[in-house]
């Protein structure tokens, strides 16, 4: 069959092109300094040196890991609940709102996000609401709870997706033996159902955690400048100020502390269930 | 044991409700006479009427669907057959295929996008509607080939003997006999890389120019301001999506019954 192996031979060339030459670039131009030709290269290591020594970047970093990372417990706490009562349904119930949750998840992140808009603003749904009880007119556009509150929103399906993928495999009859060998519920929760759901709650932080820390029209449309996040940092960069080499920097070190989370995380489960 | 289901259903009641009174806010706000997002004034259709007499509008819909289609066409096509190539070519190659695929899905959609950006700059390829349409198809093989390669691990390895000792050409078993083998998840992955095109944004942001813009691209552009035309679009959207489920749903319940 060497005749068919030679179909792939395209592919190979067309991702060496368009997959791994754009991320040697992004590389490139992170070690580089601007205003380079082709064959005068000067490497430097200015860009990351220039990141590292300045106190707002590092805030930024670290708000957006702080996000991110509250992001991420809501989405569990939230998600986790969801996709257990799901799992516990009859199986036309369950797959009727695995569809429900679905669906939006089609819309545009945009578009969804958008039309918090006028539901957070200062004279919003929720604010009316507020003021019809008598309460006082709270700010929640442009704060960070907004931010965090449309992460959630367009994050924790894939949160739930995952759970209950792994919940739904799950062996029925362990979470039986283990009652009928006098667990109690809750026994039974922690020892069998959470461990066996673990992989599913770890590929869903990874679904949740990788898009918030890299977001950057979330925090623009519902932070306004209020939250800075690193995407924001990097959209500022190439497409405002043209600082390339800045911005690919910037970009790389996000990526290199994404990648380093996610094989933390991976680290952790695994030693968990030794 | 009843308070127990109870509890239940409120929880994701309110879950539903949380998903779905965004999305029907802005429906009703899509039809608000004033230009409020936050006070309904009366019924009316003015969003409606000044999204379709705007032209850049109608282009970013058109340039979106378009994109969409051909990047699906090209994708699925590509991807079905590197992952016939690859199930039968060597393992280094497998790995190395596999390895580099997985760059644009484990990566943050930022560093696509700005890797895609550079890349065309430092060719320069002047960015527009054909370094779009080609970062669209660079993220979408991938997806492609993770819904296929579960099909072509599940075909029987002798199919294709068989089809060539009966006298079939290599292209003629492929196209007859393995590719209809395959059809489900080509067209699951056809969908996937539909919905992913459709909806981008970050990377398309980053590699359009030239008055070249998607949906995506507009509404952002137009949320720093108040206009209730994105209302009226995201409402389209989501009516289409709707029907398109609908349709869909009848389709697939019908064949169900027909299978049994």
């Amino acid at each position: 069959m060497k005749l068919f192996s030679r179909l792939v031979h395209p592919y190979v060339v067309w991702i060496s092109i368009f997959v791994l030459a754009p991320m040697l670039l992004i590389v490139l131009y992170a070690t580089t300094t601007s205003g380079n030709g082709t064959l005068t290269l000067q490497f430097t290591a200015d860009n990351f040196i220039r990141f590292f020594s300045d106190e707002l970047f590092i805030n930024v970093l670290i708000n957006s890991l702080e996000i991110a990372v509250i992001t991420t417990l809501i989405c569990i706490a939230i998600g986790y609940p969801a996709a257990y009562f799901i799992s516990k349904m009859n199986a036309k119930q369950g797959a009727i709102l695995i569809l429900l949750i679905t669906l939006p998840m089609l819309i545009n992140m945009l578009v969804r996000t958008n039309a918090w808009i006028g539901i957070l603003s200062d004279n919003g749904v929720i604010n009316n609401v507020l003021g019809f009880f008598g309460f006082e007119e709270v700010k929640m556009m442009y704060t960070r709870f907004a931010v965090i509150l449309g992460m959630v929103y367009n994050f924790v399906p894939f949160m739930i997706l995952q759970i209950h993928a792994s919940l739904s495999k799950m062996d029925k009859s362990l979470v039986e033996a283990s009652n009928d060998l006098g667990a109690n519920r809750m026994q039974t929760f922690l020892k069998i159902t959470l461990p066996l759901s673990m992989p599913g709650v770890i590929s869903g932080i990874t679904l949740v955690f990788l898009p918030a820390v890299s977001s950057f029209f979330i925090p623009k449309l519902l932070g306004g400048g209020s939250e800075l996040l690193i995407g924001n940092l990097i959209e500022t960069y190439f497409i405002t100020t043209g600082d390339w080499n800045f911005g690919s920097a910037i970009s790389l070190i996000m990526a290199i502390i994404i990648m380093f989370s996610m094989y933390l995380t991976k680290k952790v489960d695994k030693g968990g269930r030794d | 044991m009843k308070s127990k289901l109870n509890l239940r259903k409120v929880y994701l009641t309110i879950l539903m409700l949380f998903f779905y009174l965004p999305i029907l806010y802005m429906i009703i706000f899509s039809f608000n006479s004033s230009k409020s997002l936050t006070k309904f004034t009366g019924f009316s259709l003015e969003w409606y009427e000044s999204l379709f007499t705007n032209s850049t509008m109608i282009e970013a819909i058109y340039y979106t669907i378009i994109i969409a289609v051909i990047a699906t066409v090209v994708s699925t096509i590509v991807g079905t057959l590197a992952c016939i190539g690859l199930s039968k070519s060597r393992k280094i190659l497998k790995r190395f295929v596999e390895q580099v695929n997985q760059l644009p899905i484990l990566n943050p959609e930022i560093v696509t996008a700005i890797g895609l950006m550079l890349f065309f700059a430092s060719l320069n390829i002047e960015k527009g509607f054909l370094t779009l349409l080609l970062s669209h198809i660079v993220f979408c093989i991938p997806y492609v080939m993770l819904s296929v390669a579960p099909r072509i691990r599940k075909l029987d390895p002798n199919l294709l003997d068989a089809a060539m000792d009966l006298g079939a050409s290599p292209s003629y078993a492929l196209v007859k006999v393995i590719v209809p083998q395959l059809m489900p998840g080509i067209i699951a992955g056809a969908l996937i890389a539909f919905t992913m095109s459709f909806d981008d944004f970050v990377i398309s942001y980053f590699v359009t120019g030239n008055g070249v813009n998607n949906i995506s691209i507009m509404v952002y552009t137009m949320s720093k301001r108040v206009n209730p035309t994105i209302n009226a679009l995201s409402t389209l959207i989501v009516v289409t999506i709707a029907m398109v489920m609908f349709v869909y749903y009848i389709f697939d319940k019908k064949s169900k019954v027909e299978k049994k």
